[in-house]
Formats: structure tokens, sequence, C-alpha cells
């Protein structure tokens, strides 16, 4: 039962959304004009492409939070048996986290998770 | 026919369709959208299978950082619709010619498999749960596990390396 | 069997129903809340021309945003523009489906949960959401094709995916403590065993400012650093589209917390007392409870604002090393220290 009412509360949502984006679209009345539809900087009409090309950084960040997060995926079947496992199992857990602290140490010595 | 058949067929349905969207999208960042209703559908088979851990992770590292690590190179690299490259014909026929032989290899394998045949656990199976997934992994498959932390400290280093390859960090900075 | 089928239907569609609205209007009288708290924090009054303390404001801007004309810029790619703020609001309602508001109702001779689904992964839930929920803001600030938007949606969705980190790392330590995913199980633990706050302080640190970044909120609001960005990645927004995108952040903060309260500070339950012991009906002791837990939401909103307006904005580097290399090593800490505890107690 508790999956069937998740669909229908995703169902509720997306139709919330689709509904009041609709009315919102039905009973505005908008004119067309070509220098509404500009993209808005500062007043004077915008230079170059928009889609700029940004800091490499954001997406390094991006790219190391990954790996972190399929980690933090194994710790959850752990973190609901730690009592039955035991000790042997929170060894092999600081085994593992030294292993990606070695990772982490490189990342940060290169500057990695630095702002440049 | 039930209500999970009727789950199954749509679901089904929905990865396939949206799957063929993925390679059928003019847009990148449609591809990357159409693939992230291929992941929620393929985790709406994981809950079928009474796997729900699995689902939610497959949703938490696919649809919630994969994705959003393609969004990033597609941004990053500026790909839309204006500055798609003219691809070579000879590379389409032999993309198309590889996934064929990888579909016959597929067929092949799977023709003489024991899994034929025997219907799935729906609703049923045990293992897909957290608690015996958490025993499984920390008892059995402890090797593997941490063979995987060298995988992934392999994985950031390469990150590392590729992402600080540039000596001059002030360039290229928007 | 029909029948039972039929009002289990209407009961989770009555209790969605109820909850999406819930969301909606605490998100308006957040909106109203907000300014209030601003001024009272700078010594204003605040609004109070539209009704009785202004009361009526949310609505007036409510019906502003509706009635506002929609500009779509020409160069955007459209679809993606309109899919941004839903995507956004789909994944701010989402969130509440597994929080249990309270003990169950007794209506009709049987008992209805305050909880739309107790699945067994209730906290995997939540934090999958959160992690939906940046794109959002990545898609609409990139199909806003604005140099503003897009830098602030690349910064947003960074920062975004960075806290997430540290948040499921501090969620480990509460599970360590539990043992069980599930929501309800969750709160019925603080109420036998006392309050996860008292267990886990470092853990509801961690996890309170990494809330705050994935709200966006002050300090953590460079995705709308006005000052730098112009507005933000929803600039180009007009209309309930840009309505969409404030409505998820008020959405989103009543609901962190509403989650805190549930993992930290006990949900429904009342500290000290035994209200099971009272004698009054099931159904008073569920609203009882329901306004418990809105109270302690509400303060943590309020803290929110109270945030806003005393702090200021951080800068990219420091909030990027305040979540790695502080955040993430203490929530480590935090979790191994707890597990070392609890295998040293079980002994």
């Amino acid at each position: 039962m508790g999956a069937s009412s998740l669909i229908v509360l995703m169902i509720a949502a997306v139709a919330f959304s689709g509904i009041a984006i609709l009315v919102s679209k039905l009973i505005v009345k908008a004119t067309k004009n070509k220098h509404k539809g500009q993209p808005y900087e500062c007043g004077v009409p915008t230079k170059g492409p928009n889609w700029v090309q940004f800091n490499v950084g954001y997406y390094l960040f991006a790219l190391i939070f990954l790996i972190f997060d399929v980690e933090l995926v194994f710790l959850y079947p752990w973190a609901v048996v730690v009592k039955k496992v035991g000790w042997l199992a929170l060894v092999e857990i600081v085994i593992f986290f030294f292993i990606l602290f070695m990772g982490f140490l490189y990342a940060h010595k290169k500057g990695a998770l630095k702002w440049v | 026919m039930n209500i999970t058949h009727v789950l199954f067929w749509f679901l089904s349905v929905l990865a396939l369709f949206s799957a063929l969207m993925v390679i059928t999208s003019r847009n990148p960042v449609h591809s990357v959208l159409w693939l992230i209703v291929t992941f929620f559908a393929i985790s709406g088979h994981y809950i079928l299978l009474n796997a729900q851990f699995l689902a939610i992770v497959n949703i938490i590292v696919y649809a919630g950082a994969i994705m959003v690590l393609f969004l990033f190179v597609i941004m990053l690299m500026n790909l839309n619709k204006s500055t798609e490259p003219k691809k070579n014909r000879w590379l389409q026929w032999a993309g198309a010619i590889a996934g064929l032989c990888l579909l016959l290899v597929l067929v092949a394998a799977l023709k003489d498999t024991e899994i034929k045949g025997q219907a799935a656990q729906v609703n049923e199976g045990e293992i897909g749960l957290i608690k015996n997934l958490g025993k499984e992994l920390f008892s059995t498959y402890v090797v593997p596990f941490e063979i995987s932390s060298i995988l992934f400290l392999s994985a950031m280093v390469g990150a590392v390396v590729i992402g600080k390859a540039s000596p001059n960090p002030s360039e290229g900075r928007a | 069997m029909l029948l039972t089928i039929f009002w289990l239907v209407i009961e989770k569609l009555l209790l969605i129903g109820l909850i999406v609205s819930l969301s909606m209007v605490v998100a308006m009288y957040a909106t109203y809340a907000e300014r209030k708290v601003a001024a009272f924090l700078q010594d204003r009054i605040g609004p109070n021309r539209a009704g009785i303390f202004g009361l009526l404001q949310p609505l007036a801007d409510g019906g502003k945003l509706f009635f506002k004309e929609e500009i779509i810029p020409l160069a955007s790619s459209k679809f993606l523009f309109i899919l941004g703020p839903c995507l956004a609001m789909i994944t701010a309602l989402l969130t509440s489906a597994v929080i249990p508001w309270s003990t169950p109702l007794h209506l009709f001779g049987q008992d209805v949960p305050l909880q739309v689904a107790d699945i067994n992964i209730g906290i995997l839930f939540i934090f999958g959401v959160v992690s939906l929920g940046v794109y959002g803001i990545m898609i609409g600030g990139w199909a806003s094709n604005n140099k503003f938007s897009l830098l602030a949606a690349v910064r947003g969705a960074s920062q975004m995916v960075s806290y997430e980190l540290p948040m499921g790392l501090a969620l480990l330590g509460l599970l360590l403590l539990v043992g069980d995913l599930r929501m309800s199980v969750i709160v019925q633990n603080q109420i036998e065993h006392g309050w996860h706050i008292i267990y886990q302080p470092l853990g509801f640190i961690v996890f309170f400012i990494c809330a705050l970044a994935e709200c966006n909120r002050t300090p953590f609001d460079l995705a709308e650093a006005e000052n730098e960005l112009n507005f933000g990645y929803h600039q180009e927004y007009s209309s309930m589209k840009l309505g969409f995108y404030l409505f998820a952040e008020y959405i989103n903060m009543f609901i962190s917390g509403v989650v805190m309260s549930c993992l930290f500070f006990g949900g429904y339950d009342i500290p000290f007392v035994n209200e099971a012991s009272w004698g009054i009906s099931q159904n008073a002791l569920a609203i009882i409870g329901f306004l418990v837990m809105l109270t302690k939401a509400f303060f943590f909103v309020f803290v929110f604002m109270w945030i806003r307006w005393t702090i200021p904005r951080f800068r990219y580097d420091q909030l990027m090393n305040l979540g790695w290399k502080k955040l993430v090593p203490l929530a480590l800490f935090n979790m191994i220290v707890t597990a070392a505890v609890i295998l040293w107690l079980k002994k």
C-alpha cells in the first residue's frame, strides 16, 4: 500500500504544478515583443553567447561527490545491522574509510578541493 | 491480470520508450531527462520485486548524482542543438552494428540460462531488504567490499588528475 | 474487501490533498512571516495594509503572481524553461510523503494513520528526493539562456550536491541508534528512549547546517546572491513560474523543519509527559500531536528566518571549505564514535 500511495502523491504533485501553470497561462493576456524576449542583464543588450563556459571546479566537486555518495550508500545497510555484525564490521568500515581518506588527502594536496 | 501485472507492463513500456527517447532526442538535455525517467521505471521494477533499498539507491546514485554530472558536462561543453557536430556516416553504421552484436550476444546468453521459465519473486523476495543486504555485505562479501574502496580511490585520483590538468588554475575561469 | 480498499483509497486521497494544501498554505504564510520577522529584527513594522495586521498580504501576493504576464525569453528552450519550476515544485511536495504527522486518528470504527506512506526506506526516500532537488534549479537556470542564471544554477547545483554528503553521514549516526529506516519507528524510538538530540547533538548540528544549504537559505544562498548575480537562477522567470520557485523554497523550508523535528526532536511527542495517560480520546490526542509537530516545525522555520536576517552570506570558497573540510570529517567522526559507543554498550 505504501508504494501505491506514493504514486498517487506523485501524480497529485505533477497534476498540481501542471494545472497551476496552465491556468495562469490561460487567464493571462500576454503580448509578444522582440525586446521583451531578450535576456535581462542590466538594461544594456547582452553581448556574446549566453551559454558561457564556466569553471571546471564546479564539475570537479560534483565528481568527488559522486564517489563519496556511492560509499555512503554502502554504509546504510551497515547502519541498520550494526548490532548484529559487531566490531569486525566497524573495523572494516574504518579500513574502508582509511583507504578513501588517502584519496581525500591526495585531492586536498593537489588542491582539487580548493576554490580558485 | 492483477495490479502487479498492470504495473509491470506499464513500467516495462515506460522504460523501453524512455530509453528509446534518450537516443533519439536531438537535445542532449532532453536525453538526460529521458534517462532519468528510465531510471525511475527501473526503480519501479525493483519495488515490484520487493527490493526497496535497491530502488531508492538507484534513484539516489543514478538519478541524483550521475545524471547531475551528465548535466554538468552538457552545460560545460555547451552542447545543444545548434552546436551538434556532424557525425561521420560510417561511425553511425559501426555503432549500429556494434549494438546489434551486443544484442545478439545478450540474447544468445539469456536463451540457455536457468532464469528462463522461472517466475520472478514478486513481492516476496527477501534479499533486497536492507537488513539482509547488510548482513550479506559485511559477512560473506567483506573482501569485495574492501576492494571496492580501492576502486573508489582510483576513481578519485583519476578525477583529480584530469580535473587539475591545467597548470594555471586561473585559466578558464567563469 | 472491495469496500475496505475503496475506503483506503479515499482516506489516502484526502490525506494527500490535506498535506498538499497544508504545505501551500504554510508556504504562503511563511512569506508573510519572513517579512514580519525581517521587520521585527530591523525594527520596522512590516506588511500591515492588506487586512488586519496585513494577514491578507500572502493572498494579494499570490494573486499578483497568478495574474502577471509571463515572459519567456526568445532564445531559451521553452519546454525546459517551463519544466524547471515544475520540477522544483514537485520535488518540494514529494518529501512530505513519509512524514508521520501524528498518532492515528480513529474515524468510522477504524484507525487512520496520519502518514501517506510508511515505506520501509522512509529516511532514504527523503534523501533521494533531496538529491533530485538539484534539477529544478539546474534546468531552470540553464534553460533561461542568461549568463547570470547559468552561473547561479551551476553554483546552486554544486553547493547542493556537496552538502548532501554530510547530510547523509549525519543521518547515519541516527540510523545506528535506531536500526530502522522507517520514519514511524524513528519517532516511536524517541518516545520510548528520549529525543535523539540528546544522543546526537553533533549529528543534529551538521544536519541543520546542511538543511540550510539544501534549502538555499542565507548564509548559503549563493544561487540567489542578488548583488553579484542580479537575481539568481530564476532571473528570467515571471508570473506563476517564478511563484513556483519561491513557493518551493518555502515548502522546502517547512518540510525540513518537520523532518528535523521528526528525526531529532521527537516528532509529535510532548516532552516529559505521558499524554496517553490523560484519558482523552484518541482523536484529541492525534490533533494535539499534530499541533505539537507543527509548533516544532514553525520554530525551525523561525530559526531559519532569524539566521537569514542576522548572518551575512558566505563566499563560495568558504562555503566549499565548510562543506568538505569541516562538515564531512565531523559527520564521519560522529558516525564512527556513535558506532563504537553502541557496540561497547552492547557488551
